[in-house]
Parts: C-alpha cells; sequence; structure tokens
C-alpha cells in the first residue's frame, strides 16, 4: 500500500471487556482487512474451542499468557493498522481503575482517545474516569462510541440521552474536540461500515472520524523548543571542528540564521546549519530529530534546551504538577527522587501535596496526602537546578515529568506542569 | 516547505532516531544485535543518520547459531567494513564446545533456544548494559507490551509484570551493575513500514530476500533450504524452486516463500498482498503458543 504522504496517528482506546472494547479493535482490525490469515486462522480455532459461535473478534487482541488466563488485559499493548489514508498506532488499555497508570501511560502520545459506553448502561464511573484522564493528560480529541446500540434497538433517543448525561459531567472538565458515533462493535454498525439499522445518523464512521481528524496542530508550532540529547563531534580530517546539537524538536521551527539563546546558561548565538541525517535542510519542525550547529563557540550539553532568542520557557526550581503515582511503594515524604524533563534529569523532592483528586466525581480532597498506585494528585516539587519549563496545556513535551525513585531505579511518578 | 508536518514513514524515522541517541546518553556501553536480517539492518541504517558526521558509536553484536545462510555472513563482514565499526561474534558452536548448551536432538532440532546462553554470556563478557535489537510490536503477541526500553534483570531474564511505564518520550534507563537493557527503536514499525522505508532510502539487504533459485524442501507449509544441516526425512523430496525469504532465522527453521519478486518494488507489492504474517513461516514460533513469551522471558532477542 502507498501512502507516502500519510499522517500517523496514535490513539488510546480504554474501557473493560464488558464494553465490548476488545471487540470494538477487533472490529478495527478485521474491517480495515488487517488480520493475517494465520492470525484468523488460530483465533478461529481458539473461538471454536471455547465454543463461541463464529469468529470472537475479542480474541484478536489477546494478550500474555496470564491475561489470557484471567480474560483481562493488564498492561498496555499496541497494535497497528493502516488504511490508504493513515497508519494507525492504538494503544489499548485496560479500562479498571487499578490500571489508571497504564491509561496515562497509553494517553501519554496519543492525539485520540476513544471512549466506550454501554448503550443499556450509560454514563457510569468508568466513563467518567476515562474523560477525566483524557482532559488531564490533554488529548486534543475525544470520540465518544455508544456502543450496543443493536441491544437498545438503534433507538437515537437511547443516544441522545447518553450525549445528554455525557455533557452534563463533562462540562467541569477541558476538551477541546468531543465527537460521538453510535455503534455496534459486535455486528460492525458504524465502525468501519456505515450502518443501516441507524439512518438518522449522518455523520462519519469510527475508521472514517480517525481518518479525518485534523491533527497537524496537534503538535505546538508556535514556541520552538529544542532540548539536546547530545553532542556530535566526529574529529575527523573532513569534520576537524564539527560540534553538532543532536535532539528531537519538542515545539515549533527552527531556521538556518534564526537568534537562538542556550538554555540555562543564557548566551546567545545564530543557527548556522540543521541537518537532518546526512542531508542539510533550511528548516525543521517538531517532532524531527535534528542536528544543529550554531555560528558561536559555547558550550552546549545535554540537557540544555536551544529556544528563539525572543520566546523563552520559564526557568523554575519550585513549581506545581498534576502527579499521577505509578508505583506499588507509596509516596515517601521529603524522599528524594531523580526527575526526568526532557533530556535533563536533577533530583527533586515533593514538597507538599496540595490536594488528591477524586477521578471519579472530581472532587478534591487536601487533608489526603498519603499518594499510592494510581492516586492522582497537585503536588509542589522542588529541584536541585531550575527546569527550562512550558505549561503541559501550551506543551506536552517540555510540560511533562518522570520522577525515579534513586534506591530502586523505577519510573515512580508521572507529572504535567500546571 | 509549506507543510509542519511528518509523513509516517519520517516520523517512525525521526522517533527511532530519538532513542537511539538516548541509548548512546544513557549507556556505558550499547552494542546493535545484528542478525543480518532486514530489521537489524535497518536499525544499523537509522543509527547512521542518527550521529551522522560521526560514526556509529555501536559495536554490532551477531550470536552466531554456526547454521547460517552463507550470504548473511558475506553481507554481514562487508557492512561492518564499510561502517568501520566493531564486530562482536558469540558462537553458539562455542557454547557447546564448552558444555554451556547441548544440541537438541530429533528430527526438528534447531540451535534457536540455544542461543539465548550464548547471547547473555556475551553480553556479560563484553559488559554490554545496553542490547538495541530490531524487534517490532507487530511481529508477535508478546512483542506487542514491549516497551522501547526494556529491563532485563541480572540474570537477563524479562520480567512483563515488572516493566517500567513509558510516558510520553522520557525513556528511564537507569540500572544497577550487572543489569542490561534491551533497547527496540523500530517498536512502532510494521513489516509493511519496514519494506516502504528500505525501498525509499534504497538500503542494500541480502540477496537472500530477493527472488532466487534454490533447493529446498516442503516441510510444515514452508519451503525449506538444503542445508549441510539439515536432515530428510523419509518421502521428502528436494525440488529447485523460484523463492524468497520473509524473514532471516537460520538456515534450518527458515522457511521460503515461492515468490518471482527479484526488486524492492515487487517485494513491497508482493507484501502488501500477503495474507500471512512473517512469523508464520518460522517454525521457531510455532512450537507453541506462548514459544515466543516463554524464551522473551528467559533472555531472548
Amino acid at each position: 500500500m502507498q501512502i507516502d504522504n500519510n499522517q500517523l496517528l496514535r490513539f488510546t482506546t480504554a474501557g473493560s471487556v464488558d464494553d465490548g472494547k476488545s471487540t470494538l479493535i477487533g472490529r478495527l482490525l478485521f474491517d480495515s482487512k488487517s488480520i493475517f490469515e494465520d492470525q484468523l486462522e488460530s483465533v478461529s480455532n481458539t473461538s471454536a474451542k471455547k465454543g463461541h459461535d463464529g469468529v470472537d473478534l475479542a480474541l484478536f487482541t489477546d494478550g500474555l499468557k496470564d491475561e489470557r488466563e484471567q480474560g483481562i488485559t493488564i498492561d498496555v499493548a499496541y497494535r497497528y493498522f493502516t488504511t490508504p489514508k493513515r497508519k494507525f498506532i492504538i494503544a489499548d488499555t485496560p479500562g479498571h481503575i487499578q490500571y489508571t497508570r497504564n491509561m496515562v501511560t497509553g494517553a501519554s502520545t496519543a492525539n485520540a482517545a476513544v471512549i466506550l459506553i454501554d448503550a443499556r448502561h450509560g454514563v457510569i464511573e468508568q466513563t467518567k474516569r476515562h474523560s477525566f484522564i483524557a482532559s488531564l493528560l490533554n488529548i486534543p480529541h475525544l470520540i465518544v462510541c455508544i456502543n450496543k446500540m443493536d441491544l437498545v434497538e438503534y433507538s437515537e433517543e437511547v443516544y441522545n440521552n447518553i450525549i445528554a448525561q455525557f455533557e452534563e459531567f463533562s462540562s467541569k472538565l477541558l476538551m477541546k474536540d468531543v465527537r460521538f458515533i453510535p455503534i455496534s462493535a459486535l455486528l460492525g454498525d458504524n465502525v468501519v461500515n456505515r450502518s443501516k439499522n441507524m439512518e438518522w445518523y449522518q455523520n462519519g464512521t469510527l475508521l472514517s472520524t480517525l481518518e479525518n481528524l485534523h491533527i497537524s496542530s496537534d503538535i505546538n508550532k508556535i514556541d520552538a523548543r529544542f532540548p539536546v540529547q547530545t553532542v556530535l563531534r566526529p574529529q575527523t580530517e573532513e569534520f576537524r571542528d564539527y560540534r553538532g546539537y543532536a535532539g528531537r524538536i519538542a515545539s515549533g521551527i527552527y531556521r538556518t540564521g534564526d537568534k537562538v539563546a542556550v538554555l540555562p546558561s543564557g548566551f546567545t548565538s545564530k543557527i548556522r546549519s540543521i541537518n537532518a541525517g546526512e542531508q542539510e535542510v533550511e528548516e525543521a519542525y517538531a517532532p524531527m530529530s535534528i542536528s544543529i550547529t550554531l555560528e558561536d563557540d559555547i558550550d552546549v550539553s545535554r540537557g540544555d534546551m536551544i529556544v528563539k532568542k525572543n520566546n523563552q520557557p520559564e526557568m523554575e526550581q519550585e513549581f506545581d504538577v498534576m502527579l499521577c503515582w505509578l508505583n506499588n511503594d507509596a509516596i515517601k515524604p521529603r524522599a528524594k527522587y531523580t526527575i526526568m524533563h526532557t533530556s535533563n534529569e536533577e533530583r527533586a523532592i515533593i514538597k507538599e501535596v496540595v490536594y488528591k483528586m477524586d477521578i471519579n466525581t472530581f472532587e478534591r480532597d487536601s487533608e489526603d496526602s498519603n499518594l499510592e498506585m494510581n492516586d492522582i494528585a497537585r503536588v509542589k516539587i522542588r529541584t536541585t537546578r531550575r527546569l527550562m519549563l512550558d505549561s503541559y496545556r501550551d506543551n506536552r513535551n517540555t510540560g511533562s515529568i518522570i520522577l525515579i525513585d534513586e534506591n530502586t531505579n523505577e519510573t515512580v511518578a508521572a507529572g504535567m506542569v500546571v | 516547505m509549506s507543510k509542519y508536518y511528518l509523513n509516517y514513514l519520517d516520523e517512525l524515522e525521526s522517533e527511532a532516531i530519538y532513542i537511539l541517541r538516548e541509548v548512546w546518553a544513557q549507556f556505558e556501553n550499547p552494542v546493535i544485535l545484528f542478525s543480518g536480517g532486514k530489521d537489524s539492518i535497518l536499525v544499523t541504517h537509522l543509527a547512521k543518520k542518527a550521529f551522522y558526521p560521526s560514526k556509529i558509536p555501536f559495536a554490532l553484536m551477531h550470536v552466531d547459531t554456526g547454521h547460517n545462510f552463507p550470504e548473511t555472513i558475506k553481507f554481514r563482514d562487508d557492512l561492518v567494513e564499510s561502517l568501520g565499526v566493531k564486530l562482536i561474534v558469540g558462537s553458539v558452536q562455542e557454547s557447546i564446545d564448552q558444555g554451556r548448551v547441548a544440541e537438541e536432538k530429533g528430527k526438528n532440532a534447531t540451535r534457536n533456544a540455544l542461543q539465548i546462553t550464548t547471547l547473555l554470556d556475551a553480553i556479560e563478557t563484553n559488559k554490554v548494559d545496553c542490547a538495541i535489537g530490531g524487534g517490532r510490536r507487530d511481529e508477535e503477541k508478546a512483542r506487542a507490551k514491549e516497551r522501547f526500553f526494556s529491563h532485563r534483570d541480572d540474570f537477563g531474564q524479562w520480567d512483563p509484570k515488572n516493566q517500567r511505564p513509558e510516558l510520553w518520550n522520557l525513556l528511564n534507563g537507569k540500572h544497577f551493575e550487572g543489569e542490561h537493557f534491551r533497547a527496540f527503536p523500530i517498536s512502532n514499525w510494521t513489516e509493511m513500514d519496514v519494506w516502504n522505508y528500505i525501498k525509499r532510502e534504497n538500503i542494500s539487504i541480502p540477496s537472500l530476500y530477493f527472488a532466487h533459485e534454490r533447493e529446498v524442501v516442503f516441510r510444515s507449509n514452508s519451503w525449506i533450504p538444503i542445508s549441510e544441516y539439515l536432515k530428510l526425512e523419509e518421502g521428502e523430496k528436494v525440488e529447485k524452486k523460484k523463492i524468497r525469504f520473509r524473514t532471516l532465522g537460520d538456515i534450518t527453521i527458515t522457511g521460503g516463500i515461492e515468490s518471482d519478486a527479484d526488486t524492492l518494488e515487487k517485494i513491497v507489492l508482493e507484501v502488501s498482498a500477503m495474507r500471512k504474517t512473517e512469523r508464520g513461516d518460522r517454525s521457531d514460533d510455532k512450537r507453541s503458543e506462548t514459544a515466543m513469551e516463554d524464551r522473551k522471558k528467559q533472555g531472548y532477542f
């Protein structure tokens, strides 16, 4: 399939077995002809063994041994399919409250979130939780699929009532682009093919919606931020004095001749050249991996950020983040963690838990300062040196951090700069 | 240039380069696991781009089962020479001679599982703290949950339940003495993406991927090449066929498909029309439902 000019769209699906999430993904893969014969054969055999009629689409997303035995998804699994219009990456995440951390993980890189609602049950606690996480992680597009429409006689009224319920609670959340689609994942209505049972629904199917979402603006193209990953010094005959600053543009656009500042030192210079691999280019933009050379010989190393002289991030040593706790070990008061932010690394302490969020009711609790796995809270962080920060709302790449436990090396928390 | 978005291949390329540079920045002694197959060739090509105009700062590590296609070894040696990088070879034959592992017996005996010991030994003796692999999440269900930075304990084992969450593009490669990481820069590529990119960049790959005449025998639904290591069963007939390989593993377990695709253009067309996964012709994965998962836990690629 030739899709030379096509974009990549990453989306996350949250839900439990009961919502029909696995069936929906199976349906997308199956109807978009992304299932291979040997996979189909293996799934047909398993379906027959389990006594299902026909092919159980949910089995296409079957995971590891433990997950199959328990019939649940424990971890984030990635699936791939391609249509003539786009390449898609699905981050398939479990929906249960115990797995909030996995939902957050899957959501962190997504352009879109697909949320499933069982038409028979309407908006439930889980719907609110998923929507909250999508909003917290600032996923640009939200697609709410009202599933199992076949079990409510494809009723427009049921569909409209659920939309009303959704809009009522979601008014408390920050969301840019929300769409609703009535579907039946099991029977295929409005997933890839348009439903003949819901003439009253005039908008696109799930697949055509995913294919047509406008995602070019999802990455910030205004604030130029270039975190330096490593310095290239070939020291060969041909490139004797070459010093290339290699990294992936976090946001914005860079051109040769641009006046730039190197943070945190603040030294200024001009971009002499930009390379994308072996090729020299005049301009480059997020999320390209490039290397830059500067006109002046200044000291630049990993963790520094090259920005436009006239548009700079905040330099902070103390700041607030919305933190999601990811680890089995609860937060330790006054403990020191390693903080990773872009290509930079410092030490940090959590000075204060400002409030904890109840992710089902959106209520704030400022009394409780104990953070355990899957908890979300607003906290104050202090770091050993200043970080070059943007707010997460403005910039996902320069507004996100992780905390690492220095005793175990595990990633224990993920945070979004407020 | 008027548009400010990347097409999907450029975005995958950029992501892979980012990961390779992160490996270089976070580890002391990383290597690229090089099998001579298209995925490890692709990773090497991306590494060249990531560090240009410097040389690739990683050695290539090849786990040599002794059951190779001669074409693969020639390709490997030529590539190593042209890039000017170091080659580390871990030999399964040596592991057998040293009594570290025992050869499998029987009709379908292979050296596939034996590689794990050799690989882990090579990682340990060369003090490698990160081994970069060409594994892709679309290959197999046990790979679908793999991280970009995958943690291995000091026994070299993968614990799927104890992997670090990876958010945004923040990769945590912190490790203790004796532990190592596997890094998978092309996790998000599919077989189709790999071929489209190889074609776009005109990357050279071993001749085995192109249709050629070869002596083969039909076994477990695919054409197994005749070699000195293959024992013919009764009733099996050697035939001459025009075939090509979709993946390259050991000569004893890699089945070819009948094909006329002798150019990259034709391969891309053929792969896009394929109705079977590429590992469908690999007998190492057919041993059981969880063959890959089990081997991965022990420390397989």
